[in-house]
């Protein structure tokens, strides 16, 4: 059994090259081409390596810039030079990016008017029914990657001799983290990491933390957008517990 | 009927009612009574609860009028239910904007604006009725094309659909503002942000 992470309801390639384009204060219409896909690729590795049920279209977009970067190398083709803007390897992308950008303004828009049962009621209200299954709240999963690949960056190097791996499994990092979220009310997302000295005890804590997110026993969120992503409980310890007995926790028992 | 008895049936029926009140569904219990006399009365009531600063405030929703808590009040009023109030993820929010804008569309279309597959979000969205199967598109394989529903209008406190806030134009949004630009061209998204109801 792997272990995986359902990303369906997270975000796409677009997204994940739109957080890329910001990240990197450049323009949608001008993209630099060779160091966004180098980014791209990077992330989609570490998703791999996580384990993330990484969807096709995330490799098709991966083919797609390779072939826009490999394109951008040639002379210009002089029937292209005809078409001006045509011509340009990278204007197709721009134009689908920017139509992805468009509802993901209209989607915020939406967020923010008098949404029902949230900012206004009515007299009868219906009885709520449970709505998503699970979910990041203000932090995406690009940020929290984003974080990831900043704590693997700083593991020392010279940890790669190890000769006996530690085994550690997801779900013991799960209560571990129950734990010391029991003991402090909200845990920075860097600190969780501290003490982990290898790799893969990286990888097996950042997986652990997305279960519980799945299972809707911890949430994370940014109090402003540069800030710091922190953690905390989401529900009472009990029924957190509760949920984790019944659970399947998938991923469990490979023993990293 | 004289004006003040008007006005104080229809408040019984907004405070008695489950969801919005149309206009036709007042006019067919008020028989008798113009439906112009109708809506200058409910408009009336509307701006005596505005000017009163009441806690509640009669809303133009989903082609109606409903009765709804003051917005500044939600604070407390969440204290009456113990569930938390549900949050919708960005993957539902962005299916659904693009549904909304782009109705009615088949889920392929859906899924090339997102770039990414979108069955489980759309299944979601049918299974609390914010969107729902408008009719087939004349396309081979005849695939369904999805539209939003009343429900989503009230979920958002929009009246009708052409309230949505108007999208970005995209060349707005491709080139950085030009220097000699004054202002914000008219009727961009800017402007249409803040709906009034």
């Amino acid at each position: 059994m792997t272990s995986k992470v359902e990303l369906e309801i997270f975000e796409g390639p677009l997204d994940l090259l739109l957080h890329l384009i910001k990240k990197s204060e450049v323009s949608i219409a001008d993209i630099p081409i060779a160091p966004i896909t180098e980014q791209y690729l990077a992330t989609i590795e570490l998703m791999g390596d996580l384990n993330l049920d990484l969807a096709g279209e995330f490799l098709v977009m991966a083919a797609t810039l390779i072939h826009i970067k490999s394109r951008m190398l040639l002379p210009p083709d002089e029937s292209d030079l005809e078409e001006d803007e045509e011509g340009d390897p990278r204007a197709e992308l721009a134009r689908r990016l920017l139509e992805y950008q468009r509802f993901k303004d209209a989607a915020e828009e939406l967020e923010r008017r008098d949404i029902l049962r949230r900012d206004v009621f009515t007299r009868s209200p219906e009885p709520r029914e449970e709505v998503e299954t699970g979910g990041f709240e203000s932090v995406s999963l690009f940020d929290l990657i984003s974080a990831l690949r900043t704590v693997l960056d700083r593991l020392p190097k010279d940890s790669v001799h190890e000769v006996a791996l530690e085994k550690v499994s997801v779900r013991d990092k799960m209560s571990q983290l129950l734990d010391r979220l029991r003991q402090e009310e909200k845990v920075v997302f860097q600190s969780v990491f501290e003490g982990a000295s290898s790799r893969m005890e990286v990888i097996v804590t950042f997986l652990a933390m997305l279960e519980l997110v799945k299972i809707r026993a911890i949430r994370i969120w940014q109090e402003e957008i540069t800030g710091p992503i922190v953690l905390a409980l989401a529900a009472p310890l009990e029924e957190v517990q509760q949920k984790l007995a019944t659970e399947e926790i998938e991923g469990d028992g490979d023993g990293a | 009927m004289e004006r003040d008895q008007l006005k104080s049936i229809l408040e019984s029926l907004f405070f008695a009612s489950e969801g919005p009140l149309t206009p036709a569904q007042l006019g067919e219990i008020l028989a008798g009574v113009e439906r112009k006399e109708i809506v200058s009365a409910v408009e009336e009531l509307s701006a005596e609860y505005d000017a009163a600063g009441r806690g509640f405030r009669l809303t133009e929703v989903a082609g109606g009028y409903q009765l709804r808590t003051a917005r500044e009040n939600a604070e407390w009023v969440k204290k009456l239910y113990r569930e938390k109030p549900a949050r919708m993820t960005r993957a539902t929010l962005e299916t659904l904007a693009i549904i909304a804008y782009r109705q009615p569309i088949t889920r392929a279309e859906i899924e090339a604006v997102r770039g990414v597959d979108v069955d489980g979000v759309v299944a979601t969205l049918l299974e609390r009725r914010l969107i729902r199967i408008v009719a087939r598109k004349d396309i081979p394989g005849r695939p369904f094309l999805y539209g939003t529903t009343p429900e989503f209008l009230e979920l958002f406190n929009l009246k009708d659909l052409s309230h949505l806030p108007t999208l970005k134009e995209m060349e707005e949004m491709a080139s950085p503002p030009p220097l000699d630009a004054e202002a914000p061209p008219e009727g961009s998204g800017q402007q249409a942000v803040g709906i009034k109801d």
